[in-house]
């Protein structure tokens, strides 16, 4: 992994920790991604030295401290919102919780969010298929 | 008031429960979403490696050929081969040029029914050309020989660099790269309104090749350069230069296009490119130009020089000051002297290395990687060569006059060089995160500059901003170096459909860059985020199969070295060292490492023979032709193809068997490989089947299956899915 974070950031526009942790399979809480870069960050200057980072990424990787959501839980989250169990959400009440609960998105996540699991025929949003769909690749 | 308590606990429950529901669905698809983008950036990462790596094997092939020029007799076949790209005719008369390229003996058939230019062109001309090429037409060669020529007159009258201002309140549109891609180049003009006395455009270069609309966006172009040449402004790219175009499609689109007079369009657009402007500024503050800048980059260098001289970026200039000053340039004579003099230069920049050695050593590199193998066979050649240095020295010595046209000679060739590398950086190089100035040797030439000689070069300028183009970029335009250099790319969907957006910019008074994005396929749009990336993915993919497979023998040495009992097996960790110590392309081999290799695993470890059967990629009738022979042709496929395009002198399309087999001589030098000449006659066998002596260059490729017709970095467009989205819906637009 470690050719990738370097190049990643030498010929291109930085990239954020976040992605950079997500993208290695793992899935932290908005409070998790403050803590973890409160210990790795160089002052305030937003941005992170590798020499840093690999350390601290490496313990978090061998410790699982970041484990992946199983896919049940993950459905009995969708149905929970879906209170009338429907098997699918409005898009209107999705965006509802997605950007006024929990760890709230921003205007742009969420429109990004509603043209990737939206059906676009339906204008619903099927979450059973997604899960499925969208779920973590085993391989990684 | 019990009933009441129990809902509102219920409520609240509910509410917890949702809340954290909420927590869990945000955290899964922040997740899918990072992951999306680290795909987004290596498939990215990938297309522009193997682009970069093409251009960086252009350059060697170009250095490499530069080279046996200098090092060959005149007589040798393999010289007489290529010499003729290297003959420039500049000292004949512009009267002759004229007669050359005289349009007035083509006739214009009556059933042409393509729009008909009469000069001086008019602005509903200009327009008309944008409909006609809109329906799909084409302009018959007699219109574009006279367009170009006025063209050609036009732009001899304008400074290296153009000054323009936002007087008046008036706004300017400025471009970056089109790369042949008409559709977006009519969605501009859709979006923005056409070029106009109000509405002035800055076109920042490559405007041709991969594209399969080159010719038409240039006819544009001109068009409108010619109407309203104060308000239409070209920068040249490093596109704009006929060797870059032999690999990368646009002389095949000429020739194409324009069966019976493709070559003389050609040879007056080698002119027209050379007197391409280099750089407008704008206000006196914003600089504009195609590639960038370097820690040498002078100004007022770049407006005194001769722009003209430099027909190909990638060619030392000429020397022009010949005490002999009346014979052509084309005489053997003076190619003699002048590659002696160049044989002169090497030999004393390889011994006194300059403080900018370093990309001069890289070009030299690339040449020592050839001496050695030509050695033997150069020997003699050499003596002659010393020989005539002999002579040189000896002059500098007894006479005066000599002494002093060697020393002007190194003057000026000192000046030439300078002049050279202020042109070289300023097509070709790229922006760096870090601070410094180094040479780009992913692409072969330019630099690599830092924020550091930005903020230095707008000091010393006395300028507030760079905008520049040459590389593409996801969002249309990117800034960088603390928003004082802005990369502008307009080619959209230039990767693969919907890799990309375009941008242009528009500049008023306040120097403010007001940015505008598009994308040319409405059906891209629609495309969830994960389908877009998967399709850009999926073909970046196959591009890299291919380019591992064509690297089969090499990376089987280097698994063996990780193997040493023989086993057939290596650990992922070795499979990926070994693949990135053979192809140098910096792409995340173990993220990928499961789209790459299907085959099951046993306990971690990869079968990698078994790995090569599955990437194989099998010709027909290709059985008898030696597979390592098969491998390089696979490997070196560009360089094959523009090797031949350049030795198919009159652009036939057809070579004869004899050249046919001195090329491969001439390959099998640079790609310093055995090559039989019974594996030579197999191969021409394969392809000559009608026994006539000559050969298709074309049906040559396409047997060997070297053109992947659906292959997006060599030419045209690829892979479209049948959808019922209509693709080429252009913001509802019925006509396109």
């Amino acid at each position: 992994m470690m050719p990738l974070v370097h190049r990643l950031i030498f010929w291109e526009t930085p990239v954020e920790i976040g992605t950079i942790i997500y993208s290695l399979g793992c899935f932290p809480t908005q409070a998790d991604l403050h803590d973890f870069t409160a210990e790795v960050e160089e002052g305030h200057t937003g941005y992170i030295h590798l020499d840093k980072f690999l350390p601290v990424m490496t313990k978090v990787l061998l410790e699982n401290k970041y484990p992946p959501i199983p896919e049940d839980l993950l459905l009995q989250a969708f149905e929970v919102l879906d209170k009338e169990k429907k098997g699918y959400l409005e898009p209107e009440d999705l965006t509802k919780y997605m950007t006024q609960e929990g760890d709230v998105f921003t205007q742009e996540e969420m429109d990004e969010m509603l043209t990737a699991l939206v059906d676009h025929e339906k204008n619903l949003i099927y979450y059973k298929d997604l899960i499925n769909l969208l779920t973590i690749d085993p391989d990684m | 008031m019990g009933c009441g308590v129990t809902k509102s606990n219920q409520f609240n429950k509910h509410s917890r429960k949702a809340i954290r529901a909420a927590v869990l669905i945000q955290r899964w698809y922040r997740q899918y979403v990072a992951r999306t983008e680290m795909r987004r950036r290596y498939t990215w990462h990938i297309f522009q490696s193997i682009e970069y790596s093409g251009e960086q094997a252009q350059i060697k092939l170009y250095n490499f050929l530069g080279y046996l020029m200098d090092n060959f007799t005149p007589s040798s076949n393999e010289r007489n081969l290529i010499s003729h790209i290297f003959r420039e005719n500049e000292v004949c008369q512009d009267a002759e040029w004229e007669r050359y390229f005289c349009y007035k003996n083509i006739e214009v058939p009556e059933i042409y029914s393509g729009p008909h230019l009469t000069f001086p062109l008019t602005v509903e001309q200009a327009v008309g050309l944008v409909e006609a090429f809109r329906n799909k037409k084409q302009l018959h060669s007699r219109y574009v020989l006279q367009l170009l020529l006025e063209t050609w007159r036009q732009l001899r009258m304008l400074p290296n660099i153009s000054r323009i201002s936002t007087c008046q309140s008036k706004e300017i549109t400025i471009c970056g790269d089109l790369h042949g891609q008409l559709e977006d180049l009519l969605l501009i003009f859709y979006k923005n309104g056409m070029p106009s006395l109000e509405k002035p455009y800055v076109f920042n270069g490559d405007f041709v090749d991969r594209g399969k609309d080159s010719i038409e966006i240039l006819i544009i172009l001109f068009s409108f350069l010619l109407v309203y040449p104060s308000e239409v402004h070209l920068n040249r790219g490093n596109h704009e230069d006929h060797i870059v175009n032999l690999r990368y499609g646009f002389t095949k689109e000429v020739l194409t296009k324009y069966k019976m007079h493709g070559k003389r369009i050609l040879k007056l657009l080698q002119k027209i490119f050379s007197w391409l402007p280099l750089a407008t500024v704008i206000d006196q503050k914003v600089l504009v130009l195609h590639g960038g800048i370097s820690d040498i980059t002078d100004l007022s260098i770049l407006a005194r020089l001769d722009r003209h001289n430099y027909v190909s970026a990638l060619r030392p200039p000429k020397k022009r000051h010949q005490s002999s000053a009346g014979a052509s340039i084309d005489s053997d004579f003076d190619e003699d002297v002048l590659s002696t003099n160049k044989l002169l230069q090497r030999r004393i920049s390889l011994t006194y290395p300059k403080p900018l050695g370093t990309r001069e050593s890289f070009q030299n590199r690339s040449l020592q990687d050839f001496s050695n193998r030509i050695k033997g066979k150069a020997v003699d050649e050499i003596e002659i060569h010393k020989r005539k240095l002999a002579i040189l020295n000896m002059g500098t010595n007894s006479s005066e006059g000599m002494t002093q046209s060697v020393s002007s000679e190194s003057i000026n060739s000192d000046n030439a060089k300078d002049e050279w590398k202020q042109i070289l950086d300023l097509l070709w190089s790229d922006p760096m995160i870090q601070d410094g100035c180094t040479p780009n040797e992913v692409r072969g030439g330019g630099c690599y500059w830092g924020p550091d000689v930005t903020e230095d070069f707008l000091n010393r300028h006395n300028l507030q901003l760079i905008i520049r183009s040459h590389e593409c970029k996801q969002d249309g335009y990117e800034f960088c170096h603390n928003r004082k250099v802005l990369t502008l790319f307009s080619a959209s969907n230039y990767y693969d459909v919907g890799s990309n957006r375009g941008a242009y910019v528009k500049l008023g008074p306040d120097l403010v860059p007001y940015l505008v994005q598009y994308q040319a396929s409405s059906m891209t749009r629609e495309l969830t985020v994960k389908q877009s990336v998967g399709r850009t993915e999926r073909s970046a993919l196959k591009v890299l199969r291919e380019q591992l497979f064509a690297h089969k023998s090499d990376l089987i040495c280097a698994f063996k070295k990780f193997d040493s009992e023989n086993t057939g097996l290596v650990s992922l960790n070795n499979w990926a060292s070994a693949v990135e110590s053979v192809m140098y392309l910096g792409v995340p081999w173990r993220m990928l490492r499961g789209q790459l290799v299907t085959s099951k695993s046993t306990d971690g470890m990869i079968d990698y023979l078994e790995w090569f059967n599955e990437l194989a990629i099998k010709g027909p009738n290709t059985d008898h032709i030696d597979q390592s022979l098969l491998e390089t042709l696979y490997r070196h496929r560009s360089t094959v193809e523009t090797i031949f395009r350049i030795v198919d002198t009159d652009n036939s399309g057809f070579i004869t068997i004899e050249d046919f087999r001195q090329t491969w001589k001439l390959l099998s030098v640079y790609l310093k490989m055995e090559i039989t000449d019974e594996a030579i006659s197999d191969l021409a066998v394969t392809i000559d089947s009608n026994q006539d002596g000559s050969i298709d260059i074309d049906e040559f490729m396409e047997a060997f299956r070297l053109t992947d017709k659906k292959s997006r970095l060599e030419r045209g467009r690829s892979m479209f899915m049948g959808t019922v989205n209509d693709l080429t819906k252009l913001e509802g637009d019925p006509n396109i």
